[in-house]
């Protein structure tokens, strides 16, 4: 066996096993971890693609930002865990319906290409390119009105989100530095003259 | 050495590769923590000097055994671990801290040819794995089973991700102006320039061109290590950080995790602004040895801001990242993306 066939089984192994603690691990914060090592693992199947820049992308965004934020709130929530479970029998056909959907949709886009996968070359690139600026080349020539309209839909969930959680303009009292630096003594110090008085 | 080469990759057959990727992993981390720890020697050293006073002199002469004394005693104390706490992941956690800042040294170019591994975009692999970092203050922070801990850890992680974006517009502008992601192209795009052609290399490098990235980067880099005066998340004298439940090895990991840190941004620094390897000016050969001097410079520079400034009060570090750097960078960026295209461009 080849090595990087050792190593694709090796991180396949790894990316279904965390999946599966995803769904299964009790505590919220244990399951958030293993979806970091299932990103992770995919991560390194990308890179085994020869896809560098995927493969770095989804480290740096999915486990170095988003699943930050992610484990952040999870973190600070207070889930009672007998909650969660108690309509778990009633809602899961609904889900096995959605999830046997979703199966089969997916199936059905990569089974019409790529049925004999490990069969297939994997795509040579030549030597001495880079996709990372093959790919910045295309979204910024080709696609760049599909690559504009979704910073567009970002945009506008950051300002919703804004929206959302702003509750008018601060009522305590706070200090601001640039008002600090500009005091002078005179501001904050007033030098009275007051004449002695005599004691009788 | 070629023959000595031929010899051992004899001996070890197929296996080779692996054993030749070992010794090189182990050529880079063994100096590393050599430089670890005697950078905490040198800290309480030049610190001791700025505030008058003598510093560590008893181990060894003038003191030089000492880190290897602090080693030990850390290594031979007892662990304890918090009942109630998740043994695993609080035992993971210092691991998680240390090993991103390990990991990054496989990318950083020594001189034209000395770097572990050559990929193409290790400028994001760096960026990449250097935000992994986050997380072995998060989870230490949370399965210490403490407020205190827990509450030093978000403080901690806040700030990292904060600061941790105007570092990536900082280096999204040198990517820029050097028209690559590898650090050794980095390096030698530097070497380029009106200035570099009479022999004053140290006016090409990035460091003027882009001089406010500079300044964000290096100040970024000392938020994103928690180093003074940045440094709520563990505030030795008064706050109680993230680590508040450690002892033993396991705590001192966390302090390597920082030390370590602190020398990689050193490299990243003088390698994406201050010409890596590249000789200052044209008479004297280019060397590893100007790598080094210029990381030394730097890691000055962080143990003088220790022993300067007060810290930040926490509100204001959040201001100062948000609402200072991050408009800085996006205007510097669309300065020089305007700069490239006009007739003035020096980059070319």
């Amino acid at each position: 066996m080849e090595f990087k066939t050792v190593v694709f089984y090796a991180l396949s192994a790894v990316l279904i096993f965390a999946s599966l603690r995803v769904i299964t691990a009790r505590n919220p914060v244990v399951a958030a971890l293993h979806l970091i090592l299932a990103f992770f693992s995919a991560g390194g199947i990308w890179a085994l693609l020869q896809a560098e820049f995927l493969a770095i992308s989804i480290v740096l965004v999915y486990v170095g930002a988003v699943m930050v934020l992610f484990l952040f709130v999870v973190m600070m929530l207070d889930i009672n865990l007998d909650r969660i479970r108690e309509g778990f029998w009633s809602y899961l056909p609904l889900g096995a319906i959605v999830g046997i959907v979703m199966v089969a949709e997916l199936g059905a886009v990569l089974g019409a290409n790529y049925v004999g996968v490990l069969e297939a070359d994997a795509p040579q690139t030549p030597a001495g390119t880079s996709n990372t600026k093959a790919l910045g080349r295309l979204i910024y020539t080709d696609f760049v009105y599909p690559f504009e309209l979704a910073s567009v839909i970002l945009l506008v969930a950051i300002i919703a989100a804004i929206a959302i959680t702003y509750r008018g303009p601060k009522k305590t009292k706070y200090t601001d530095p640039a008002k600090q630096i500009r005091v002078q003594a005179k501001d904050r110090v007033r030098v009275l003259q007051m004449p002695a008085e005599k004691q009788d | 050495m070629d023959t000595l080469l031929q010899y051992f990759s004899g001996m070890f057959g197929s296996a080779w590769p692996l054993v030749w990727s070992l010794a090189k992993i182990v050529a880079i981390v063994a100096p590393l923590m050599l430089g670890v720890a005697y950078l905490t020697f040198w800290e309480r050293k030049v610190i001791g000097w700025m505030q008058v006073r003598i510093g560590p002199n008893r181990v060894g002469p003038w003191g030089l055994i000492q880190p290897i004394a602090d080693g030990v005693k850390l290594l031979l104390k007892e662990i304890v671990i918090p009942t109630k706490s998740s043994t695993w992941i609080f035992l993971m956690a210092p691991g998680l801290a240390i090993a991103p800042a390990l990991a990054c040294w496989a990318v950083i170019p020594f001189n034209d040819t000395l770097v572990l591994a050559n990929i193409d975009a290790s400028l994001l692999y760096v960026m990449a794995i250097a935000s992994i970092g986050v997380y072995g203050i998060i989870l230490s922070g949370w399965a210490s089973n403490s407020k205190y801990a827990f509450l030093g850890g978000m403080r901690a992680a806040a700030q990292m991700i904060s600061y941790e974006i105007a570092m990536g517009f900082a280096l999204v502008t040198v990517l820029m102006v050097s028209n690559g992601l590898n650090l050794a192209d980095i390096v030698r795009a530097q070497d380029k320039g009106m200035f570099a052609e009479h022999g004053l290399g140290f006016l090409s490098w990035n460091w003027l061109p882009l001089l406010p990235m500079f300044v964000v980067y290096l100040i970024s880099g000392v938020a994103e290590t928690n180093r003074a005066p940045f440094d709520v998340a563990e505030g030795e004298s008064e706050i109680v950080g993230f680590h508040a439940e450690y002892s033993g090895m396991a705590f001192a990991l966390f302090f390597l995790a920082e030390y370590a840190n602190m020398i990689l941004i050193a490299a990243l620094t003088s390698i994406m602004f201050l010409g890596g390897w590249l000789s200052p000016v044209g008479f004297l050969p280019d060397s590893i040895i100007w790598l080094f001097g210029k990381m030394a410079f730097i890691l000055l520079l962080f143990l003088w801001f220790r022993a300067t400034f007060p810290r930040y009060r926490y509100d204001q570090l959040m201001r100062l990242g948000w609402k200072v750097f991050i408009p800085v960078c996006l205007v510097w960026l669309t300065v020089v993306g305007v700069w490239m295209m006009s007739p003035w461009n020096i980059w070319k």
